[in-house]
């Protein structure tokens, strides 16, 4: 093999794998290298993406057993003697190849109550919102969020409980419980501190570590773990 | 198996947690043992003098060190897990008080070491 080409191992099922030589080019992506197989190698390889620009959130994949967006990682980046391996995310049901079934994560996204829980109607004047408040600057850490799911297949909390909701999950909570203009925390705060909740996070970290957005959802976990609490000790109020 | 196995857990945070978890195993199987021969000092005292002789042998004062290193690990670890989900702060005051503590348990191991 030339340095000119490099050895990528594609899984393509819980055992099988496949190997191909795929030709190197200047500033390319993991997202690159698989298209190219796709295009050029072996028209049958399923894998999913769509913005190219790190923004939609469809291409995350197992790169070399680390959850990354593929299609803002540079292959010079994760190469290791010249060779790279990629797989489904993990956590999540197989659907063929590289492509992996996310309603368990968006599910769990409606479960931890990440909906918008309003009361006004387009009649009312619409609230202000003081950008430098405490509970702002909160929200505002979490809500680039671009639901890969990169950080829930780094779990391992995730992999060892499938009830959990996972980071995204409750980032998404503890953002709108921030937010001045949603009235759901009651809901919110139910939803969150039963047996999937954000009391099952052992602040492993994993999620902070590898949010390609730099998000933090381990310290929105443990927001809503102090406020769960809170709770609980105010009886509910 | 897979082609590439998990390799995201390389990092600080991980390594924090399964050092906490693993201490926390080790010690929850030494305590029952370590009360049991405590209980000898009330029910068979030759038996405790004759364990209390083994602390002599430089093995045992080896594993006695492990078992210092896993306490001390255990519970900078549970105070470390307590002030990242209980207290607020943001990431450069838990640094400074990471490196406080940290500052301030050296100073006192020193003073322990000129003592004894």
């Amino acid at each position: 093999m030339t340095a000119h080409s490099l050895k990528v191992t594609i899984e393509r099922g819980p055992d099988t794998w496949d190997v191909f030589d795929v030709p190197a080019y200047e500033s390319q992506t993991v997202l690159d290298v698989v298209s190219w197989v796709q295009q050029n190698a072996d028209p049958t390889l399923s894998y999913r993406f769509a913005c190219r620009v790190g923004m939609c959130g469809s291409c995350a994949m197992m790169v070399n057993g680390v959850p990354r967006w593929t299609c803002r990682t540079h292959m010079s980046k994760v190469l290791k003697d010249n060779a790279v391996t990629i797989g489904p995310l993990r956590n999540l049901p197989v659907v063929k190849d590289l492509v992996v079934d996310m309603d368990p994560f968006f599910d769990k996204w409606v479960g931890a109550e990440g909906v918008h829980h309003g009361t006004l109607t387009r009649d009312d004047p619409i609230a202000p919102v003081d950008e430098t408040s405490e509970a702002r600057v909160e929200a505002n850490a979490g809500i680039e969020c671009i639901n890969c799911s990169v950080c829930y297949a780094a779990c391992d909390t995730v992999a060892g409980n499938p009830d959990y909701l996972g980071p995204a999950a409750l980032q998404r909570a503890w953002t709108l419980l921030n937010d001045a203009k949603d009235e759901g925390r009651v809901a919110i705060l139910d939803a969150v501190s039963g047996s999937g909740g954000c009391h099952n996070c052992h602040s492993m970290g994993s999620c902070t570590t590898y949010c390609p957005n730099d998000l933090d959802p381990m310290s929105a976990i443990a927001g809503l773990k102090r406020e769960t609490a809170k709770s609980f000790f105010r009886r509910g109020r | 198996m897979r082609a590439a196995g998990i390799t995201s857990r390389v990092h600080p945070l991980w390594l924090a947690y399964i050092l906490h978890r693993l201490s926390g195993l080790g010690l929850a199987l030494f305590l029952p043992f370590h009360f049991w021969i405590l209980s000898l000092a009330l029910t068979n005292p030759a038996r405790l003098d004759g364990f209390l002789a083994l602390t002599d042998i430089g093995a045992v004062k080896l594993a006695e060190v492990g078992l210092v290193f896993l306490l001390a690990v255990h519970m900078f670890g549970g105070l470390r897990l307590m002030a990242m989900e209980w207290l607020p702060w943001t990431p450069p005051q838990k640094t400074l008080a990471a490196g406080a503590t940290a500052l301030s348990f050296l100073i006192a191991t020193l003073f322990l070491m000129q003592a004894v």
